[in-house]
């Protein structure tokens, strides 16, 4: 089962693949073909997309322009004073700060807890390590859902409700880091180990100068996955935040936004094109590490 | 996060099958390491994180599931009370049937299209990394915003009734307010944000199909589409296995793009299963009918699971 799901897609992911070069040349026919086929396929993506262009477009349209039959893309006007509204109809900066607070503190706890038990679960012996592990495992199995309702009661007994540590805290030690983390060191030699044990280095100076330094891509990948679950995570801070305006998140923002100013379109999608930059732009920097994480655990984010 | 902490068993089973060979490894002592304290100290932290914040609440969510346990206030032990009273509830039926609903639109239109556009995409595509990106930037959107992005054109009046119009000199159907039409929107939505995933997983498995073998069956003369389900599928089968199981789970627990595009309307026809649970915990306040309702959606997806993993003797195919 292995084969199938972690090493087949894993050695697709390899950044270049020689492709042969067709010896046969191809007719003029099948060149036409091709090419029809070309044309379709962005026509396709142009469809898929298109919602996001309209979007985009909207956001610049003047207020009374947004419905229009028929429909236009662009409005008489380019209206940049939405984007200055939606950050005054709403504390959106706030939201933005709250987001980014929350996302880089949980994915920080994230990647410290998970680089470490990633290690104890690759490289060294202790007695239980087995059975933790598949426990850690097991976790994953456990939908969000199930756990929401225990932990509000659990964040109403430590009187956690309605502040940070309760977006930031809970979901920090998901099992997924560890799983990574623990697939790559599985994969460094064991000659590297011993060469820094007979320079006199012990378990913490081998992990930290030999091990943490070589684990970075992997940690990478870890933090996208991390800060755009936390990023976009909607059900949780709905249930724990009360006071929207002091402790929400981009998206429980963007719904009280929608509430309110339902039908200020243009500015509903102003508010829109904004919880979206950020991701979109870890999506384009990082694309290739995102696709072999998600081809190598075969989740994150998802 | 509607949909994040689940994650497949199927990365579970070879990782416990390693541990365990691994246990046998060093029970012969091959003396790399002794054991020492060093595991507890790296370990711990994790460890105690996930115990804390994982397996006592799902401890906790089954004790709950027998009280009633108001959001404020004292609770009282009710057995299997909660579990009778959503079983005799008809909302809560319907809820099931709509969420079983979903499942079965969404799932194979997904695997549909992402299959299809992955076998598309072939390496001998120009530049089709961009198609790549592009087909996957919903899924790292916030879900929120590009539900509220579709409810924009849903809306009567909106690109789809406004472009209907101009094309056809009538209205399109009232999508959201439509209970005909309603689940339809949200399969659609739903399809159109989610589908990258699967693509991707799918894509990157046809890379690593030898091409010595699609270049035979070419020769023999078999056309694209028999190669395709002759050689190729067979052997990207665990991959297809796993992100139908993935694609499967995450669909029970629907939840953001009916919650913002319909609120479960119009009446209960697109209320599903995670909102049910919401709504019982955070609206009317009943935890412990809530947790029952949490554990009703654990249930069908471990017994779903189960159900997958005894089926894919028939079609799955590992090295």
């Amino acid at each position: 089962m292995s084969s199938g799901i972690g090493v087949r897609p894993r050695t697709a992911a390899a950044p270049t693949r020689p492709v042969k070069k067709r010896v046969v040349q191809r007719t003029t026919g099948q060149r036409v073909k091709s090419t029809i086929g070309y044309v379709i396929l962005c026509l396709i993506a142009l469809a898929f997309i298109s919602p996001l262009i309209y979007m985009v477009a909207t956001s610049l349209k003047p207020a009374a322009e947004t419905f229009t039959t028929p429909p236009t893309l662009w409005g008489s006007a380019i209206v940049w004073q939405n984007y200055v509204d939606a950050f005054t109809y709403l504390p959106f900066a706030r939201f933005l700060v709250n987001g980014l607070f929350v996302a880089i503190a949980g994915t920080a706890i994230n990647m410290a807890v998970a680089v470490l038990s990633g290690y104890a679960f690759s490289r060294l012996r202790w007695r239980g390590r087995n059975t933790v592990f598949v426990l850690f495992l097991a976790t994953l199995m456990i939908p969000q859902d199930v756990l929401v309702i225990p932990m509000y009661v659990m964040m109403q007994g430590f009187g956690w409700v309605d502040t940070f540590q309760a977006l930031i805290i809970p979901w920090a030690f998901t099992a997924l880091g560890a799983f990574l983390l623990r697939q790559f060191f599985l994969t460094v030699p064991q000659e590297l180990d011993d060469a820094a044990r007979v320079d006199g280095a012990g378990t913490v100076r081998t992990f930290f100068l030999v091990m943490l330094p070589l684990a970075r891509p992997t940690l990478a990948v870890l933090a996208v996955f991390s800060f755009i679950t936390y990023w976009n995570s909607f059900l949780w801070p709905l249930i724990v935040v009360n006071d929207v305006n002091a402790h929400g998140t981009i998206p429980l923002g963007l719904q009280q936004f929608f509430g309110q100013q339902g039908s200020q379109w243009n500015l509903v999608m102003a508010a829109s094109v904004i919880s979206m930059v950020p991701t979109v732009i870890l999506l384009i920097l990082l694309q290739r590490h995102l696709v072999k994480g998600i081809v190598t655990s075969g989740l994150g984010g998802r | 996060m509607t949909t994040t902490s689940v994650a497949p068993p199927t990365p579970a089973a070879p990782a416990a099958a390693t541990a365990i060979s691994e246990r046998k490894q060093d029970r012969d002592g091959d003396g790399q390491g002794r054991r020492s304290w060093w595991g507890f100290a790296f370990a711990g932290p994790h460890t105690i994180g996930l115990a804390l914040f994982t397996v006592v609440p799902i401890v906790a969510s089954l004790v709950i599931s027998f009280n009633n346990w108001p959001l404020l206030g004292a609770h009282t032990f009710v057995g299997f009370g909660n579990y009778a009273q959503l079983l005799a509830d008809p909302i809560f039926r319907t809820v099931i049937l709509n969420t079983f609903l979903f499942t079965i639109l969404y799932v194979p239109l997904n695997l549909i299209v992402s299959l299809g556009l992955a076998a598309w995409l072939t390496p001998k595509i120009r530049h089709r990394h961009i198609f790549r990106v592009l087909f996957f930037i919903p899924t790292v959107t916030p879900i929120v915003a590009n539900v509220v992005v579709w409810r924009m054109l849903y809306q009567p009046g909106g690109a789809i009734d406004a472009s209907v119009q101009t094309v056809f000199g009538f209205h399109a159907p009232n999508f959201l307010a439509d209970a005909n039409w309603a689940m339809i929107a949200v399969v659609l939505m739903s399809v159109w944000q989610g589908f990258g995933y699967n693509m991707l997983i799918f894509s990157a498995a046809l890379d690593s199909v030898p091409e010595n073998l699609v270049e035979a069956s070419e020769l023999d003369g078999a056309g694209a589409w028999t190669t395709f389900w002759r050689i190729k599928f067979p052997l990207i089968s665990p991959s297809v296995f796993f992100a139908t199981m993935m694609t499967l789970i995450t669909s029970f627990q629907v939840f953001v793009q009916p919650f913002i595009l319909t609120k479960g309307g119009p009446g209960s026809s697109t209320l599903t299963l995670v909102q049910f649970i919401y709504n019982q915990g955070f609206q009317y306040q009943q935890l412990g009918l809530a947790s029952a309702g949490a554990w009703v959606l654990f249930i069908i997806i471990l017994g779903i699971t189960a159900v997958q993993f005894i089926g894919q003797k028939k079609w799955v195919h590992y090295e």
